[in-house]
């Protein structure tokens, strides 16, 4: 059945002939080329979990009394995007399962997003020829950001619904054309009552279209660049050094598609995220202690907050304060990012491809920059927060905001200085980081400090094999032998007996004959 | 061969040079990871197995109508098992490897490149160039379409913001009402007491939302600043609610230093006479506008006026320093 399908499918779209180059597509090994996986599958449970959802949320911002099951919020007026958020959070089975894990898919999202961000630039991944990939990689970053503000918008909570009237004074603030464009995604002036319907549509359908085709060719530049990878193990600038897609890679990564699955599962399960009926629906003229975004926006609600109050004024015309910290700054960042493969090809002269990847040690100065940019941005997160920790550490809010009015100056100089010197100090370690042996520091009669290897003991390094140029025949053929003593399938037999693989595989009847031990 | 029955052919390898082509299925990168490939086997089923109770509990946990704390359990249970066995397998069970494959050079080569330019540019240029006219024509065509496809687009979602950001619902003699249409009379408030108030026809009104503050006795002016001398009298104060930074609800009332706190970025406005809700702290650059009070003569708070300057954050076309 599988050998018909298979044939009449081949005759119309030779897949033998591209099918052979995908099954044997090498995927390097180590585990951060697993932190992109982990948005990838991020993103799939948040497409599941969103099409639960969006079957039972009603995006409307009609005012209705709710009348609903959860009795502290009867007789309220509240949005029917709100009622129906807690209708489909208590009334539906598993519908409140299926919301908190759409709402901690996201942060994962995020999260993943970012950290693997971190990943390809400290260790220089986005040289050519992947700097179209990175500048893909960064959009997705910036839609990522938005859709996850949007789908936190779309329960109309209190919360929330501040956020909304904080991003439509943020739009209001772009000069020339800031009125405009709030009026006109508003549907007027604030609140409107066409954002719900529309960030829903945005959120559910638009943004997800986008981040699905970006998505599509992030893959596609991956398996047309091959993937990057880090030296040894006999892994040069001409070869790429790992494991098949079919079947090695195959049971990997969709083992771990499930195991992310898995800790948003119980997250959902255990970790209550977003109670929106504790928030209470959203009153224009209400607001709450507390007021913090996701985790992802925090850095701009930051910047918000230890923005000094300066405002340009012009004849007749202003720039207004929320327009530095939240349009000009994710103006400069995201440019700067996506900049960033060719500001360097600037500063050093190398335009040559790269495959290898670097060791953050060994380019200390790229990786001081990073480390020093990456923490004016947790200053900026920190800065989210300058009220629960004024309140936390029984301080002055004042004492809080000039705090990180100062830091977010000094800590990147400092980060930078420091790191550098990690990196160099690292440098001179040998092994360090990489070898599980000990280091042993030696005192020179001077009173000089040298670092050595101990020696290695029986067990402590395993041998390192070269890696063989991939032919299926003879991996069919070992799979069937070494990998399981009871194999007597025949290509188990013909392998065993013959010595090699090739003779047994061709000697299969079908071309999907399978190993018993496979079955 | 005995040892590919062995423990994984492991015992002996010798690394084997790289590019040599005698590597066969007995060669160490073809043997699985596993030193006992059994005994991975059975922990691999394990692990299957408990995934499939867990999907199992999940459903039984779903026919119950059992709460969300069981069903996510039982569902991430069934994934971890799934999700684990699978990578074991994959690790420990299928060859070790490592396995290549080279890389080809991505650009064209010298010739690929001079074909297609040919094919490209001149057959193009050939095309182009006879036919000039057209092309002009046609890129003007476009781009009428461009621009009136804009229109519809952009500027059906919504009004222009012409006067939006200008005006409130507040005109002159708006009653002060609450948030449940109740007017305001003057015996409604102590001195340290606040109120969210809006014009009687925009009760909820997220830009008319005025935040009136009851500062002094009965009977005291309560003067801001000089040009406001009777915008507050009998001790009350209307403020917009709309803060100037981000259009959050500056709702929290310091009645000790009589201050208005913004929750959302800790913007700090000072209150009281000779004090018209100037900002001391944060990153709010412009003083809440005050609204000009009066008491009727039969005690109801009413406004002298609407506001005289647009009330929240700052947009281009505002202008001014105030």
């Amino acid at each position: 059945m599988i050998d018909a399908v298979y044939g009449w499918l081949d005759d119309r779209l030779n897949i033998s002939g591209s099918g052979r180059k995908l099954v044997n597509k090498i995927f390097p090994d180590h585990w951060s080329f697993m932190l992109g996986e982990i948005a990838l599958y991020s993103f799939v449970i948040l497409l599941a979990t969103g099409v639960f959802l969006s079957l039972y949320f009603i995006p409307s911002s009609k005012q209705i009394v709710y009348t609903g099951s959860y009795v502290p919020l009867r007789g309220l007026h509240v949005s029917e995007a709100y009622a129906s958020t807690i209708a489909l959070s208590f009334n539906v089975r598993a519908g409140l399962l299926m919301r908190q894990m759409h709402h901690w898919s996201a942060n994962i999202f995020l999260g993943a997003i970012v950290v693997h961000m971190c990943r390809v630039f400290f260790t220089s991944g986005f040289r050519r020829p992947r700097e179209l990939n990175w500048i893909i990689g960064v959009n997705l970053l910036i839609l990522a950001i938005f859709n996850g503000f949007l789908g936190y918008s779309l329960p109309d909570d209190l919360i929330s619904g501040t956020g909304i009237r904080i991003s439509f004074s943020i739009l209001e603030s772009i000069p020339f054309v800031g009125s405009y464009l709030a009026t006109f995604l508003f549907g007027g002036q604030f609140p409107g009552s066409a954002i719900i319907p529309r960030f829903f549509i945005i959120h559910v359908l638009i943004l997800p279209a986008i981040i699905a085709g970006l998505l599509g060719a992030h893959l596609a530049l991956i398996v047309r660049n091959k993937h990057t990878q880090f030296r040894g193990r006999g892994a040069t600038e001409k070869n790429v050094v790992g494991a098949p897609l079919w079947p090695t890679f195959f049971a990997k990564t969709n083992g771990f598609l499930f195991l992310v699955a898995a800790v948003t599962a119980i997250l959902g399960a255990a970790v209550q995220i977003n109670p929106i009926w504790l928030y209470g629906p959203y009153v224009p003229y209400h607001v709450s202690y507390a007021v913090q975004p996701d985790w992802y926006m925090g850095w701009l609600d930051g910047a918000l907050r230890i923005m000094p109050s300066w405002e340009i004024h012009l004849p007749g015309h202003m720039v207004p304060n929320a327009f530095f910290p939240a349009i000009l700054l994710p103006g400069v960042t995201f440019t700067l990012l996506m900049a960033w493969p060719f500001v360097e090809q600037r500063i050093t002269g190398d335009r040559l491809e790269h495959h290898l990847l670097e060791r953050p040690r060994d380019r200390p100065h790229h990786t001081a920059l990073g480390a020093a940019t990456l923490s004016f941005y947790f200053v900026l997160f920190g800065a989210s927060a300058t009220d629960v920790l004024a309140n936390y550490l029984s301080v002055s809010l004042n004492f809080v905001l000039w705090f990180f009015r100062i830091a977010i100056f000094v800590v990147p100089l400092v980060i930078y200085p420091m790191t550098l010197k990690i990196c160099r100090e690292l440098q001179h370690t040998p092994g360090g980081g990489k070898t599980k042996r000990h280091n042993i520091v030696l005192r020179s009669p001077e009173g000089g400090y040298s670092t050595v290897v101990s020696q290695a003991r029986p067990g402590d390094e395993p041998p390192v094999l070269e890696p063989v140029p991939l032919d299926g025949p003879e991996l069919v053929g070992a799979m069937a032998t070494g990998a399981d003593r009871r194999s007597s399938g025949p290509l188990g037999a013909a392998a065993t007996g013959q010595g090699g693989g090739v003779a047994g595989a061709s000697r299969a009847r079908g071309v999907f004959r399978i190993p018993r031990s496979y079955r | 061969m005995s040892d590919l029955h062995g423990q994984g052919g492991r015992a002996g390898a010798a690394p084997l040079a790289p590019g040599i082509e005698t590597v066969g299925p007995d060669a160490p990168q073809f043997q699985v990871a596993a030193a006992h490939p059994r005994g991975m086997e059975r922990r691999v089923a394990l692990l299957f197995i408990v995934g499939l109770l867990g999907f199992a509990g999940f459903g039984a946990a779903y026919w119950q109508n059992s709460t969300n704390y069981f069903l996510g359990l039982s569902l991430g249970v069934g994934f971890l098992g799934l999700g684990a066995g699978m990578v074991a397998w994959g690790k420990y069970l299928m060859p070790r490897g490592p396995f290549s494959e080279s890389r080809h050079p991505l650009g064209p080569s010298v010739e690929e490149k001079e074909k297609f330019v040919e094919d490209f540019a001149s057959r193009g240029k050939v095309a182009l160039q006879r036919r000039g006219f057209l092309v002009k024509l046609l890129s003007l065509a476009s781009a009428v379409f461009g621009i009136v496809a804009a229109f519809p687009l952009l500027r059906s979602l919504g009004p222009l913001p012409k006067k939006l950001f200008y005006t409130t619902a507040w005109r002159r003699g708006s009653y002060l009402t609450t948030a449940y249409g109740r007017r305001v009379h003057v015996d409604d408030i102590d001195v340290g007491g606040v109120l969210t108030v809006f014009p009687g026809d925009d009760i909820g009104g997220a830009l008319s939302q005025t935040l009136l503050i009851r500062v002094g006795q009965p009977g005291e002016n309560v003067v801001t600043e000089p040009s406001r001398a009777n915008w507050g009298p009998d001790g009350y104060l209307a403020f917009s609610k709309v803060c100037t930074h981000a259009g959050c609800p500056v709702g929290l009332y310091q009645r000790l230093t009589q201050q208005l706190l913004c929750p959302c970025h800790q913007s700090l406005f000072d209150i009281g006479p000779g004090r018209p809700a100037v900002p001391v702290f944060g990153p709010a650059p412009r003083p809440l506008p005050q609204l000009p009070l009066r008491v009727d003569s039969r005690g109801y708070l009413r406004a002298r006026a609407g506001y005289d300057e647009p009330v929240g954050p700052g947009f281009w076309e505002r202008g001014g320093t105030t």
